[in-house]
């Protein structure tokens, strides 16, 4: 199975060719540059790279949040499309899931993957490795680092804090956690696509037409109205064919 | 001589738009889908949500685009997509998807300012003849284009501030008509007469520059002052007085550029073409004042945004063999 990984849902960009369980070629950029101006080039140099033709493929994974909303929408839009007009299947990962993957198998430790989503909220998901591979615990989440940092000490269990973000909450996570708080190396804060292929290798295909980014938030006028209109339904009904 | 077929995106604001032009000229499929329920929600256009639905609809109205047109991938001679002026988020979806077609299927990509494709509507109705002078008027446009030939674009006059449309909006909302308000003003005008008589800004000027900020002011004071003295106002009048204001500025510079600038065509364009004062009182003065030109306006439902136009654009751009790399990037603030 010949899968093309792709994520921008942060300010990192990987994408990567891999063949089943095989990595031909993964390109990681951790510059602040443009992913609408920097994805597709890269896409293009590594099916050169690789020898591979676009209808070559079997399947695209993409990262599909959360994250950054454009960088996220950047990547779904790219992998959407050439799924829809290859008609090759399309696989969605959790932003968190791709991160989570980049951790250690310590025995009955979690693995928690964070991005910082600002005023002092967090991103982030619990997992943990089993026969499965890398595997959520529970739904990743939008949450304040405090209530989240409370929750993972009640698990009373070694956790691998993963993300480039991890820095900014470090202290409080070593506070409150001790010798619980387990940082990796510097190379496994970056998402791999080639990870991210390996985590959709077995999940299901999507519904390309129906398939969208995973915000894991509204959009701030969204959560207005909603307030202000609880009776009313969330989705539907606000597309109409002219 | 062989058929050039187009497949042309447009996302540059609050419509997902897919089409299938061909020889710029000939629409195949041309599929809108409007988000304009969900921005009236919150009184007009929210960028974030505009890129939350464009991202949802793009695949299903490219797919329906090529379904409708009958033809396959192998059939297109290039992908062409709006890569500004608009909103960037929104931008971006299209720019994305069109160059994720153009990488799978080996095709020419073309990026399209989208208020050349809003002029180019008019070639998929008429046949544009040059020179010509253009009037594109939308809710984030004012401009008087002069175009000497298919690739020529001269602003020779804009707004100084508000884009017509984006005034006829904020009156809207003034009196209280549902977002957009332009339609409606359109409506109420032509049931009622011009008592008011609103300020017709720079109209005895020396260019062709508009600005709609004091005929938006002079509206919403004339509003606030009778609501203070408690005296009823004629909603109807009010908005036949300012349809007049706007009409009389845009047609009478209108009219002097084409003049001075001796055009073949005077051709209408953007999202206030379709408002039928507009219409009426351009035909009336090109019939009287200079019936040599020839007037060109386009069928109501390519006033909109639609990627017809951006397909018909596009075309010339082929022709030309003016293309995109992978790079392109959506550009909010493109000038002609």
């Amino acid at each position: 199975m010949k899968i093309l990984g792709i994520d921008t849902s942060n300010q990192v960009m990987s994408v990567a060719l891999v063949e089943d369980s095989t990595l031909l070629v993964e390109k990681t950029v951790n510059i602040k540059r443009n992913h609408s101006v920097q994805l597709m080039p890269a896409v293009e140099a590594l099916f050169k790279e690789a020898g591979w033709q676009p209808n070559d493929l079997d399947r695209i994974a993409v990262a599909k949040g959360p994250g950054s909303y454009t960088g996220v929408r950047i990547g779904v839009t790219i992998a959407k499309t050439l799924a829809f007009s290859l008609k090759v299947e399309l696989v969605g990962v959790s932003s968190l899931h791709v991160l989570a993957g980049n951790g250690e198998q310590i025995p009955n430790s979690y693995i928690v993957p964070l991005f910082d989503a600002r005023r002092n909220n967090l991103y982030t998901g619990l997992y943990r490795y089993d026969e499965n591979g890398c595997v959520p615990v529970e739904k990743d989440t939008h949450i304040s680092a405090d209530i989240w940092t409370d929750y993972l000490k009640s698990l009373n269990a070694p956790i691998q804090f993963i993300g480039s973000d991890v820095q900014k909450y470090a202290d409080l996570l070593k506070t409150k956690l001790g010798s619980k708080f387990i940082i990796l190396p510097m190379s496994r804060h970056y998402p791999r696509a080639s990870v991210l292929a390996d985590i959709a290798r077995t999940k299901e295909p999507e519904a390309v037409h129906l398939f969208e980014p995973d915000y894991l938030k509204l959009a701030e006028a969204e959560q207005n109205w909603m307030e202000a209109h609880p009776d009313q339904s969330q989705g539907g009904g606000w597309i109409e064919k002219l | 001589m062989k058929k050039k077929r187009i497949l042309a995106i447009e996302t540059s604001c609050d419509e997902t738009s897919a089409a299938v032009i061909e020889d710029g000229k000939v629409i195949l499929s041309n599929i809108v889908a409007s988000q304009i329920k969900s921005h009236q929600r919150f009184g007009g256009v929210v960028p974030e949500i505009a890129s939350r639905h464009h991202v949802e609809q793009i695949t299903l109205i490219i797919e329906e685009a090529m379904t409708e047109a009958g033809i396959e991938y192998t059939e297109l001679d290039a992908v062409a997509v709006t890569e500004g002026p608009g909103l960037v988020g929104a931008l971006l979806i299209g720019v994305n998807a069109a160059k994720a077609i153009a990488f799978a299927h080996s095709l020419p990509l073309i990026a399209v300012n989208h208020i050349k494709g809003h002029i180019f509507a008019n070639q998929l109705s008429d046949d544009m003849t040059f020179p010509l002078l253009s009037l594109v008027v939308s809710g984030g446009h004012t401009e008087l284009i002069y175009m000497s030939s298919p690739d020529s674009f001269e602003i020779i006059g804009e707004t100084r501030d508000d884009a017509a449309g984006e005034a006829y909006d904020k009156i809207g909302r003034v009196i209280g008509v549902p977002y957009p308000g332009g339609k409606h003003i359109d409506e109420m005008a032509h049931r009622g007469n011009d008592t008011y008589h609103f300020p017709r800004a720079m109209m005895t000027e020396d260019n062709y520059d508009f600005s709609f900020s004091g005929l938006k002011s002079s509206f919403i004071n004339t509003v606030h002052n009778a609501r203070q003295k408690g005296e009823e106002l004629n909603t109807i009048d009010l908005a036949a007085s300012f349809q007049a204001a706007v009409t009389d500025v845009l047609v009478d510079k209108t009219i002097r550029a084409a003049r001075e600038k001796q055009v073949q065509q005077l051709v209408l364009a953007g999202g206030v073409a379709a408002n039928k004062g507009l219409r009426q009182a351009l035909t009336e003065a090109v019939t009287n004042e200079m019936p040599d030109v020839e007037l060109l306006i386009p069928p109501l439902n390519l006033c909109g945004d639609n990627a017809a136009m951006i397909g018909a654009a596009a075309f010339v751009q082929l022709e030309n063999e003016e293309f995109a790399d992978y790079t392109l990037n959506g550009k909010p603030g493109l000038s002609v």
